[in-house]
């Protein structure tokens, strides 16, 4: 639902796995699925460390 | 009807730019746009007291104005206040604003003004007062003030007011239920083929526009930063404390994690109606991300975890709602010298 982050204005969007599983997925083994949580965590992390680029 | 008018100085007849810091006059009777406006509505229509401001003054000393003006209604027993109309007049505009907002709530009597789109007096007051829309050009003067004449005269009897478009008054953005004879796919068809063949069509509910929201500035160093976690994914602690509600939420809670490695399934769940809630009740941090982020304060990779997370249902909300809720959170977590938030949306 980046579209929907765009639209109001937001400035700094990372996209989640998906909706019902945003940092995560179910069919993944648990330390698989951490490794993607904290892979779109340190995304995140750096885009607040990151100004916009327009 | 008893109305009373409000002017500045240049409609007043009192002179243009030079004469702006002129204190409020007040005249017991109709002047300029005001004798116009008698003349529309009539031998039971009296303008009884007109107030003649300087755009500076009443800018300048808006307050003061205001009261001055709220004491003259209430002296001639006023039941309409007329302002206006402003045209592109910004000073005129946002003073005829403020005046009649402020009538109309303190005092319950109705007030109308009018403005060209362009006057910042629109965006500011047009959701608490009803503004026609004058255009830019002055020497429409007369179909102005019959817009507002008979749209003053609708609120002074309590009738029913009709729709922005067809009354001339500036959109306040509310929804109103209506019995109409068509169904929603009937109406929706006829409003795509309009658009399809380039024709004016009315959407039923329209699109709020957003404001531009500038960038904060980058975090000049999140190994000692304090990161707070918020989320619209409805995550709350299992019984539903602040009773979040799981569509059109005027509420949120602020939730405990200090200490904590870990958020544990089966302690939360989630309120919100708008998609599947298993996997993020299976495993909480699939939407908040407590365990990942212990784990990155602990290695350095960020100064420290806000030790609550805040949350509520972005499902189906009103934006000026989820505003204010936003403003809310933003004060609270300010307040708490967070630096930086991670706002986790579904």
């Amino acid at each position: 639902m980046t579209a929907v982050a765009e639209a109001v204005g937001s400035n700094r969007i990372v996209q989640g796995q998906g909706i019902v599983n945003l940092l995560g997925d179910s069919d993944l083994p648990p330390q698989e699925e951490r490794e993607l949580r904290k892979q779109i965590v340190r995304k995140a992390l750096e885009a607040l460390a990151t100004g916009p680029t327009q | 009807m008893r109305i009373v008018y409000y002017l500045n100085q240049f409609f007043g007849g009192i002179g243009g730019e030079e004469e702006a810091g002129r204190s409020p006059e007040i005249r017991p009777s109709a002047l300029g746009p005001g004798r116009l406006l008698e003349q529309i509505l009539g031998e039971d229509s009296k303008v009884v007291t007109t107030v003649i401001c300087g755009d500076n003054y009443a800018a300048e000393n808006a307050q003061a104005m205001i009261a001055l003006v709220t004491e003259a209604i209430k002296e001639a027993q006023g039941d309409l206040l007329v302002a206006g109309p402003c045209f592109q007049a910004g000073r005129y505009g946002t003073a005829a604003g403020a005046v009649c907002a402020a009538v109309q709530d303190e005092l319950g009597i109705p007030a109308i003004t009018a403005m060209a789109s362009e006057n910042p007096g629109v965006d500011l007051y047009r959701e608490s007062i009803y503004i026609v829309d004058s255009g830019d050009d002055v020497s429409r003067m007369r179909d102005v003030l019959s817009s507002m004449a008979s749209l003053g005269t609708k609120l002074v009897n309590q009738e029913t007011i009709g729709r922005p478009a067809d009354e001339g008054y500036f959109s306040q953005g509310k929804l109103r239920s209506e019995f109409v004879a068509q169904t929603a796919a009937h109406r929706l068809s006829h409003m795509l083929l309009s658009k399809v063949r380039g024709e004016f069509f009315e959407a039923e509910v329209p699109i709020a526009s957003i404001d531009a929201t500038p960038a904060p500035p980058p975090v000049p160093d999140m190994t000692k930063a304090t990161v707070a976690l918020v989320t619209d994914g409805g995550l709350v602690p299992s019984g539903n404390p602040d009773r979040i509600p799981r569509a059109f939420a005027k509420v949120w809670g602020a939730y405990p994690i200090e200490g904590m490695e870990s958020l544990r399934s089966g302690e939360y769940e989630v309120a919100h109606g708008g998609y599947d809630n298993r996997p993020v009740e299976e495993d909480p941090h699939r939407l908040v991300p407590v365990d990942v982020l212990r784990e990155m304060e602990r290695d350095g990779l960020v100064g420290k975890l806000h030790p609550e997370f805040l949350s509520t249902t972005g499902n189906s909300n009103p934006l000026e709602n989820s505003r204010r809720m936003g403003r809310e959170m933003a004060a609270r977590l300010i307040e708490a010298g967070v630096d930086s938030v991670i706002l986790t949306s579904t």
